[in-house]
């Protein structure tokens, strides 16, 4: 079974079509993702989920460029993705800061390829420092944050010279519970603020139908999309929708969608 | 209410505290406990001396021992020797970083390159430095040059290979990241890789140096007139013993202190890093 999670309306930001990846792991033919077909839409926000060894990463990193379909096409805004590119920012469960770097120094990286005046930069830096909350902390080092604070360093560098989409590779993953909440309010908040396409991967469930307008949940080996939900949620959303009735009823639909996923990957003895 | 047993945590015994699995000690205890077996070690041997259970041709006491030190020092031939073994050691501890640092970069970064230079370089890591003693002669004459050859031959292999480990340990993510954020292979190797690979590079500098120390008699064994090394070799013609403890000794002080210094300047120019404590 294959679903599609094609839109009708208009062009959308991301198209992935028909996209399928295979590895060769010692001369065997491994297929990650047989065939996506997925549309994104502008400053949509959308959680991908699934077991792990899904391809939700490997589906992220192709549309962010670091890695390419064996078949298929990503496009953004109607051009074929070919690389990395200014448009689509990253952010990595690693926090991959560069440690030598100060907090201010590390999103004024990001800039350096920017076109902006100095005087712009300047105050984007200082925009995006105080937006993800580390205001008087500019000049510390990444060795000296906790890992919220450096996760949002990495917010703020993949946002600060404004790309159109924000990819994140389970950015929340190797923080603690009550971290990872606020982290999602905050991620909010910028999204809001800022308007930009986020795609999200996560295997956390709650944390994927809390923060999108989209879940899609992937089935593992080989990937491929098995559930595209809209979650009709209000927002501005704040922790109080954990709660919420139709957030339970939507939990409900998405773990058991990936409970049978788990189990058919334990029957195959892939877990 | 009653309450028989006391809730208080029992006192735990001091000594008891050293002996925690993994715990930290206080500094002036670990730095203390440094002295306690190469005093322990002295004690043994000038004991073994002093009572005259060894001949002195075959372990000559700490006195005389510290005695020919100071022959050395007095007579100018210690600072000589000293002076000498150290230029070639830094020479060819420093030649040997500036081929293996690109060429380990490279190897980290580039299969093919790492596919070109991989099996060449594990295998002349095996080759004993010694053996090629004869060759280096033929080839670098019977100067300088040649202990020099003995001494990069002795250390760059091994770091050409430890630097290529040190650039393949660091996150993949932050290369990604740099990619993401438009900056060429180029840049991204000099900018990102390398910064981020320099604490690591620094420790196989401290690691190698030590090894290039260990090569130095091997390098002054033939065809030299002065050094620490050739002066144990000349000792073993005559004997003496306590020559050649007295350099033995001595190397393995200059040895420390390179690498309490490597140490000290390491924590200092990586602050930021969180490998270095």
């Amino acid at each position: 079974m294959n679903t599609t999670a094609k839109t009708a309306g208009p062009p959308p930001t991301i198209s992935v079509d028909g996209v399928g990846r295979n590895f060769t792991v010692s001369g065997q033919t491994l297929v990650a993702i047989e065939k996506i077909d997925l549309d994104i839409q502008q400053n949509e926000f959308v959680s991908i989920v699934g077991t792990s060894g899904c391809g939700k990463s490997t589906l992220l990193n192709m549309i962010g460029g670091l890695d390419e379909p064996t078949s298929g096409e990503i496009r953004i805004d109607g051009v074929p993705v070919d690389g990395p590119g200014r448009d689509r920012g990253f952010v990595f469960q690693t926090y991959s800061l560069f440690e030598w770097m100060t907090v201010e120094g590390n999103i004024r990286f990001a800039l350096e390829k920017s076109t902006f005046a100095r005087a712009e930069k300047d105050e984007l830096v200082r925009h995006f420092i105080h937006a993800v909350g580390l205001s008087g902390f500019e000049k510390a080092y990444p060795k000296q944050l906790s890992g919220g604070m450096k996760q949002r360093v990495a917010i703020a560098r993949a946002l600060v010279y404004k790309p159109s989409i924000l990819l994140m590779d389970e950015p929340f993953g190797a923080l603690d519970a009550q971290t990872r909440g606020m982290m999602q309010e905050l991620l909010l908040k910028i999204w809001e603020d800022h308007k930009v396409t986020v795609v999200f991967i996560t295997h956390d469930v709650d944390e994927a139908i809390f923060l999108a307008d989209r879940v899609i949940v992937l089935a593992s080996r080989p990937g491929r999309i098995k559930k595209d939900m809209r979650i009709d949620l209000d927002r501005p959303r704040s922790y109080e929708v954990l709660t919420d009735p139709k957030f339970a009823a939507y939990k409900r639909e998405v773990l058991t969608d990936i409970r049978e996923e788990t189990l058919k990957a334990l029957g195959a003895g892939q877990a | 209410m009653s309450a028989p047993q006391s809730r208080q945590p029992r006192p735990r015994k001091k000594s008891a505290s050293l002996f925690q699995l993994r715990q930290d000690i206080p500094d002036r205890v670990f730095f203390a406990a440094g002295f306690v077996i190469p005093a322990a070690l002295l004690l043994i041997w000038w004991l073994v001396a002093s009572l005259g259970l060894v001949k002195p041709l075959f372990l000559p006491g700490p006195l005389s021992v510290i005695g020919e030190g100071w022959r050395q020092l007095t007579e100018g031939i210690l600072f000589e020797d000293a002076s000498v073994s150290i230029y070639r050691i830094v020479v060819g501890w420093a030649v040997a970083t500036i081929v293996a640092v690109p060429v380990g970069i490279l190897m980290g970064n580039y299969r093919l390159v790492e596919g070109l230079f991989e099996p060449l370089i594990s295998t002349a890591r095996y080759m004993p430095v010694v053996a090629l003693i004869p060759l280096s002669i033929l080839w670098a004459g019977i100067g300088d040059g040649q202990k020099i050859l003995i001494l990069f031959l002795g250390t760059f292999f091994q770091q050409a290979l430890m630097i290529m480990d040190n650039v393949k340990n660091i996150d993949i993510n932050l290369i990604r990241a740099g990619q993401t954020l438009g900056f060429t292979n180029n840049e991204i190797l000099r900018r990102i890789i390398l910064p981020a690979a320099l604490p690591g590079i620094w420790d196989t500098f401290r690691i190698t140096i030590g090894w290039t120390w260990t090569y130095l008699v091997v390098a002054e064994l033939v065809a030299a007139n002065s050094g620490l090394g050739r002066r144990i070799m000349d000792a073993q013609r005559y004997l003496s013993t306590d020559t050649i403890l007295f350099g033995t000794l001595f190397i393995g002080l200059l040895g420390l202190l390179t690498d309490y210094l490597f140490k000290r300047a390491g924590k200092s120019l990586f602050k930021w890093s969180s490998q270095t404590r």
